[in-house]
């Protein structure tokens, strides 16, 4: 039987975003800098507008209807990012800044708990410095060990290695779900199964896995999973780390103050139950609801059609850029999403970056917070272009052009 | 793209690709690490003193065509001067890439310099165009690191 292929109208989806029509210095902007961030639809836009104009309010406090409205829109947007990842129940999902916020809250909280000397925290050679850093921050500070499980030439983890740096040492393993700076899709589903057979925890950074992949964090076993809202159509300054409640329950919490208490006194602080317990303070509200607005959106558009379009659009502009003489792409993974690093002979990243800025494309150039990366390819820094189901093959052209003219100018 | 032609002009160009002074020198009187972090372009400079004046400088390291060729003329344009006059020139240098003067109008040493007023139309790349110039600097008050951030 032929397998039906939904229809992907990206015309009409562009509409969404009304930032896609805006001109940058005169050029209508090719956005291919969308894993740093995404742009956010119009009703993510309109939702928080609402919020702002009839909903404001501090949550959790009040007795008032306001505070009962912003209460109620924070705890919706909250089930909706269960609903989104597929976690088993909401309070399993913590509101934090982002992504970064998430990992530290894991590395401190977790740390403090159950890391100590002699132990060994596994993360791999791919990471971002915010899946990096703070682990090596607490093993420092605990006294462990950080071990890295290497990766070959095109980008790929070595899963032997890994298996072969197990042991009852180990307390935690953190992987990328998908490298920012490569686009290797790691098979964390694998890996995280490998790990429970010797009780080992998984912490995965999933900041470049929601945008391009469904994730169902029951279906990996994934202990603890981190993601960022602006990556994936929502605004700055909300994230989510999803932590199984057996592992959330026994951990400290990672900020105190108010918001996460049951009863203070001058002698003792009993804290309030998860998710609450990591939430001190007043919690990034407008944002959160923004998220869970993000996420109605991707409800509401066909997601796997959206997938398999980007998936088509990767191996267009893969095979564009291929073709120009003396581009070499950097990652060659089977499994890639739709992240492509790059680097041109004589040319820094960075003059690639300011003169395709000129022709209105915006890319990353630099080393992506993965210096690790960078050396290990012996590269101070790749242009990147990373690509969302709102991009074009019109818009692949023009960087192909512009990419051309750039070795022109340096030639 | 006049603009593109202002910043990538044939001199910036070919001091990108033939950097002078582009060596290691021994027995420096002074030595200075410039990091830009975020761009990860690094270079280390390389000076010799006579009394007051730079009787010799050099850099080593890897950046943007930017960064490479503002190194490279800026040891062409301190060697041979005192260090009052070097650090004059950091100023003009500084002020022009900031905006903060124009070199058409008012009287400066730029001299051939002068060709990275265009940084000026990219934000972004003004540090590029300057870490050589902080590392001078640093070189001469006898520190040992400079950085854009």
């Amino acid at each position: 039987m032929k397998q039906a292929v939904s229809f992907f109208d990206v015309w009409k989806i562009r509409q969404d975003f009304p930032i896609l029509s805006e001109n940058v210095g005169g050029k209508p902007l090719v956005y291919f800098d969308n894993a740093a961030s995404s742009q956010v639809p119009k009703v993510v836009i309109e939702r928080i507008s609402k919020y702002l104009s009839q909903e404001h309010a501090n949550i959790h406090r009040g007795v008032h209807y306001l505070s009962q409205k912003a209460t109620n829109s924070y705890e919706a947007a909250r089930e909706r990012v269960k609903r989104f990842i597929n976690a088993r129940d909401p309070s399993e999902c913590i509101f934090v800044r982002g992504c970064t916020e998430a990992i530290n809250l894991v590395a401190y909280s977790f740390g403090k708990a159950f890391i100590q000397e002699g132990d060994e925290i596994l993360i791999t050679q791919m990471e971002h410095h915010a899946n990096l850093v703070p682990w090596q921050v607490v093993a420092e500070e605990r006294k462990a060990k950080l071990k890295i499980i290497p990766m070959n030439e095109n980008g790929e983890l070595i899963l032997e290695e890994y298996e072969s740096l197990l042991s009852e040492r180990t307390k935690i393993i953190a992987i990328t779900h998908v490298s920012n700076a490569l686009g290797t899709i790691n098979p964390i589903k694998e890996m995280i199964k490998i790990a429970h057979k010797f009780n080992i925890p998984v912490c995965v950074d999933g900041a470049q896995a929601v945008p391009h992949l469904k994730v169902d964090v029951q279906d990996l076993d994934a202990d603890f999973y981190a993601f960022s809202g602006h990556k994936v159509f929502a605004p700055t300054g909300i994230g989510v780390l999803y932590g199984k409640k057996e592992w959330l329950e026994k951990m400290p919490p990672y900020q105190t103050g108010g918001g996460m208490i049951r009863r203070v006194t001058f002698e003792k602080t009993k804290y309030a139950a998860i998710p609450e317990k990591f939430e001190a303070g007043t919690p990034p509200i407008m944002p959160a609801i923004g998220l869970g607005a993000a996420i109605d959106y991707l409800d509401s558009i066909d997601f796997n059609a959206a997938c398999e379009y980007e998936k088509e659009l990767l191996e267009y502009a893969t095979k564009s850029l291929c073709e120009i003489e003396g581009v070499r792409i950097i990652g060659n993974a089977r499994e890639k999403a739709s992240v492509i690093s790059f680097v041109i002979d004589g040319i820094h990243p960075h003059d690639i970056g300011t003169i395709l800025d000129k022709y209105g494309i915006a890319i990353r150039a630099g080393h992506h917070c993965a210096q690790p990366v960078m050396d290990f390819y012996n590269v101070p820094a790749t242009a990147r272009v990373s690509l969302a189901f709102y991009n074009t093959k019109e818009e692949i052209d023009k960087l192909v052009e512009a990419v051309k003219k750039t070795i022109e100018i340096f030639s | 793209m006049s603009e593109l032609n202002e910043l990538y002009q044939q001199v910036i160009l070919d001091h990108n690709k033939n950097p002078r002074n582009f060596r290691e020198i021994e027995n420096a009187d002074r030595t200075a690490e410039g990091n830009n972090p975020l761009c990860g372009d690094q270079l280390k400079l390389y000076l010799r003193l006579n009394g007051e004046i730079i009787e010799d400088i050099s850099f080593i390291g890897s950046g943007c065509a930017i960064s490479k060729a503002s190194a490279s003329m800026m040891t062409q344009a301190v060697k041979g001067k005192s260090i009052k006059e070097a650090e004059k020139l950091f100023e003009e240098f500084h002020k022009m890439v900031t905006g903060k003067m124009d070199v058409e109008v008012e009287e400066n040493h730029l001299g051939k310099l002068k060709v990275f007023a265009g940084v000026l139309e990219f934000p972004a790349r003004v540090k590029c165009a300057s870490l050589s110039w902080h590392t001078l600097r640093a070189a001469l008050n006898n520190e040992k690191t400079a950085s854009t951030e």
